[in-house]
């Protein structure tokens, strides 16, 4: 069983479009959280949310899918060119049922959704769009990624809400293992639209503060809810000799451990799984708490959540064992693209050796027991990273990814 | 008597089975089966297929060989909610009768729509054993999917008290998750479609559990108290074999030993319906509602859409057999393709979905000409009819002719990301029966379609080896492979 590497990343995220732009700003700390633009949310509890900026989907999506796609689909299939071009795949040699595609998904393609829902509701049914029937659904965009560059092999589609883009990778490394030389995986996500935004409201998760500074600070003792962003993350992932053997120019690391737990039903007085996804990720890769030189957060920001995640990490590493991060705060949580978003982070983490900061968090709380980075980006040297992420209802995932040298 | 009337007698047969465990099993349960019901082992239609029955399975290559051998899958509890009746027993009934269950769309007005016939299902939740607090926290999909978990779950015998939770994952199937509850909330939350910045004051607390519908993966599995991996698997209309499929994976590797796996849905509702309409994909025979869904007949109009669950227990095959379980069927071989062509267009050739049985077939080490028996996808389209005949005989070759195939969408309808569970438990039941059911509502066939689609009436027929596919918007194609329990052992 060869290694299962990371050969290409594609980045959308509210603090910049496309890896490099991101990576700038994540390292300097700049946030993409300010109030809303994309409709008036003044009639809502929450108002902030981490919009992508600058995206003009005409320069990147041929006309003739403009009509049959999302803001989100159009994102990923940004997101996937900018990741093929990066691994500099040539996928013409590829053999032909040899590339895979597989995504996570939240809440699909909500505004083409509410669109059609309202022409519906309001015109009548001869207004509904003849895509609604595949434009709005969980699938998209890895049917839409899979026809563009005639990806025919082993796909798929997970939904853990926020744990999407673990659990999509994880899949993703199950058919690399099987023989798909070549798997596009991760998560974009976008659900910038009332009727996106109402149930999210409902959830009783969201920040309701209207200051960008102060609305969403994880592990910190004012910690009161998260902000919502789009965007995420597409990563290439490959067989370690298939990659070399075609010439990846580059290795970002290896996709080395792989877990999934879901929490008791309530009242049951089980512990929580995080931890448990957490041990088994990092049993999975061969390794020891130890081993791991950086934990990326899942990062709630609700109270309760926050003490769950830090009890989970102390547990494994001991209090203030291992440095946390959370540069989430920068993007706010992106759904299904939020897990993919920190993985490639983590991985330019490891490219350079340098952990990215928890932005507006002054100091943790000291019951959660973190050595949360904080201030500014954290120069060390990383061999493994852990990625934590939560989906709604008691998900929880965790990668181990590691540096390869050379 | 001219149909088979099997499920009552032959339900009561199988938990006497599993009250004696396994090693009392009959060897074989269909002649037990057609005494008791007074049929005659050989269906009405013997002659069309004297010649098709299965012999034993050849099967390709050595197993273990010093090669580490590969754990594999039992089937061993199965729950259902169906059009035409609630729970195995009854669906069961309703696929060996031949009947359909499609009728005229009831949840709400259809007559602004083209197509305005589905297969809905009589459920009653209260009825169905589902909670006060379940019923309002539920969107009707996640409550199919709870009521389907609990009968697999005491059908399987499993004592949940004496299971591993952390070794015990759930995967569950959905095409468009909670999309009834949605479309209803949305238009409480929208003022009938006034208002674009839709109302939060109006918003139910349960909203954002219907926006996610991974939700439903939780529900069931705090059903049996897993605690390992769990997701809803949503691949369009193959995410019933997908699931399933993902959960035969995880089983595999070793991740866990247990799984809950299936699919469910419940997408009747008016932006089901117009999504539809707008790409005529669904019949416009409204007129004989019992006869809408037409797979392989000449005169087929369309897919006619449906509703319903079906769960499954996996155990690892070992641990299932030391524990006496009874073992419906193994699932041997699955693999899963896209076609790369077009969101809902599918190519004549069936290149992909032949692609994706060649790479089951082979997972499973069986030869083509194994195959006893095909659940195919027959949506009722004429796109999927010469597209999945195509696949048949690409990968099937020559003993594509031999194989009886038949559609239960003909009686069920297509409930899009919930069928493919549908289809394995009906090919489990098929398995253990020796019965296959046929394809309802096929009077006339398609000149062009030269295969055995099994037309009206429900074949007594051993199949040992057992094939089910799909085909999903979005290009997907996935194939699985069911094997009576003693066939590989």
């Amino acid at each position: 069983m060869t290694a299962a590497v990371v050969t290409g990343l594609g980045v959308a995220a509210p603090n910049g479009l496309g890896t490099e732009a991101f990576w700038k700003a994540t390292l300097a700390g700049r946030s993409g959280l300010a109030a809303l633009t994309r409709f008036d949310p003044a009639q809502y509890p929450s108002v902030l949310a981490g919009e992508i900026k600058g995206f003009t989907a005409e320069d990147h999506i041929p006309s003739r899918l403009m009509p049959q796609t999302d803001h989100m689909t159009r994102l990923a299939l940004a997101a996937t060119d900018w990741a093929i071009g990066d691994a500099g795949a040539d996928l013409r040699q590829l053999p032909e049922y040899g590339m895979g595609v597989v995504t996570a998904a939240s809440g699909g393609a909500v505004e083409f959704g509410q669109r059609e829902l309202e022409n519906l509701w309001s015109k009548g049914k001869e207004y509904v769009s003849a895509y609604q029937s595949f434009a709005w659904f969980y699938a998209v965009n890895t049917g839409q990624i899979s026809i563009r560059h005639k990806m025919r092999g082993p796909s798929g589609v997970l939904l853990t809400e926020q744990a999407g883009g673990i659990d999509a990778i994880g899949h993703a490394r199950r058919h690399v293992r099987k023989g798909t030389p070549l798997v596009v995986s991760g998560g974009v996500d976008a659900a910038l639209c009332p009727w996106g935004w109402v149930p999210q409201i409902a959830s009783g998760r969201m920040s309701t503060v209207a200051d960008p500074d102060r609305a969403y600070l994880p592990f910190s003792a004012d910690a009161c809810g998260y902000v919502v962003g789009e965007g995420g993350a597409v990563v290439i992932l490959e067989d370690a000799a298939s990659a070399r053997e075609r010439g990846a120019p580059r290795v970002y690391g290896e996709v080395a451990g792989y877990a999934a737990t879901m929490d008791p039903a309530p009242g049951t007085g089980r512990p929580a799984g995080l931890r448990r996804a957490a041990e088994n990720a990092i049993a999975d890769a061969g390794l020891t708490p130890g081993d791991i030189d950086v934990v990326f957060a899942d990062a709630a920001g609700v109270p309760e959540l926050d003490r769950t995640e830090a009890a989970a990490i102390t547990g494994l590493f001991g209090r203030h064992g291992v440095p946390v991060t959370a540069p989430k705060t920068m993007t706010g949580r992106l759904l299904a693209g939020g897990a993919a978003l920190d993985v490639a982070t983590a991985l330019l983490s490891l490219r350079d050796g340098v952990i990215p900061p928890t932005v507006n968090v002054r100091a943790p709380a000291p019951e959660h027991g973190l050595d949360l980075v904080t201030g500014g980006p954290r120069d060390t040297d990383l061999r493994s990273a852990l990625v934590l992420a939560r989906g709604y209802g008691g998900f929880n995932a965790a990668l181990v990814l590691r540096r390869t040298d050379g | 008597m001219n149909r088979i009337a099997a499920g009552g007698t032959s339900q009561a047969h199988h938990r006497a089975i599993q009250r004696a465990g396994r090693d009392d099993r009959d060897p074989a349960p269909s002649r037990t089966l057609a005494h008791r019901t007074g049929s005659t082992r050989e269906g009405p239609h013997s002659d069309w297929h004297s010649s098709a029955r299965t012999t034993n399975p050849k099967q390709l290559g050595p197993r273990g060989n010093g090669v580490k051998t590969m754990r594999r899958v039992a089937i061993t509890g199965l729950g259902t909610v169906a059009p035409g009746g609630n729970g195995v027993k009854e669906y069961w009934e309703l696929l060996t009768s031949g009947r359909s269950a499609t009728r005229t769309i009831s949840f709400f007005d259809p007559s602004p729509f083209r197509s305005r016939v589905a297969a809905e299902c009589d459920f009653d939740p209260v009825s169905a054993g589902l909670t006060p607090q379940e019923i309002r926290r539920l969107d009707r999909a996640a409550q199919f999917a709870v009521v389907s978990a609990r009968e697999a779950l005491a059908d399987s015998g499993l004592d949940v008290s004496r299971l591993d939770p952390g070794r015990t994952g759930t995967s569950i199937g959905s095409a468009v998750g909670c999309t009834t509850s949605l479309e209803r909330e949305y238009v409480v939350v929208s003022d009938g479609g006034r208002k674009w910045n839709v109302d939060h004051e109006y918003a139910v607390p349960e909203l954002y559990r219907h926006f996610v519908p991974n939700t439903m993966a939780a529900e069931v599995a705090w059903v049996v108290g897993a605690e390992g991996p769990a997701a809803v698997v949503s691949t369009g209309c193959t995410s019933g074999l997908d699931a399933v499929g993902h959960a035969v994976e995880l089983i595999r590797e070793g991740s866990v030993d247990v799984m809950v796996a299936g699919a469910t849905e419940a997408p009747i509702s008016p932006i089901t319906s117009a999504c539809f309409d707008a790409i005529h994909a669904t019949t416009p025979h409204n007129d004989e509602p019992d006869r809408a869904c037409r797979p392989f007949d000449r005169t087929r109009g369309g897919l006619v859409l449906g509703e319903g669950a079906a769960v499954m227990i996996l155990e690892e095959w070992e641990s299932a057999r030391a524990r006496g379980a009874h073992i419906y069927a193994e699932i041997a071989g699955f693999a899963a393709r896209c076609n790369a062509y077009h969101m809902t267009g599918l190519k004549p050739d069936g290149r992909e979905m032949a692609e994706a049985i060649d790479a089951a077939l082979q997972e499973a080490r069986l030869a083509p000409d194994s195959i006893g028996y095909i659940n195919a996808h027959g949506s009722g389209t004429k796109m999927n009819d010469r597209h999945e005949t195509g696949a048949f005989k690409r990968s099937l070759g020559d003993h594509a002719y031999n194989v009886p195939i038949s559609s239960i969408k003909s009686m069920i309808g297509h409930s899009l990301g919930a069928i493919g569970s549908l289809e394995i438990v009906a090919c489990a039941m098929a398995i253990e029966h020796g019965v296959l059911p046929p394809t309802a509502n096929l009077h006339e066939p398609d000149p062009e379609l030269d295969l055995d689609y099994i037309p009206l009436t429900a074949r007594r027929q051993r199949a040992d080896v057992v094939l089910t596919v799909g085909s999903g918007f979005g290009g997907f194609q996935s194939a699985m492979l069911l094997t009576a329990p003693d066939v590989r052992s």
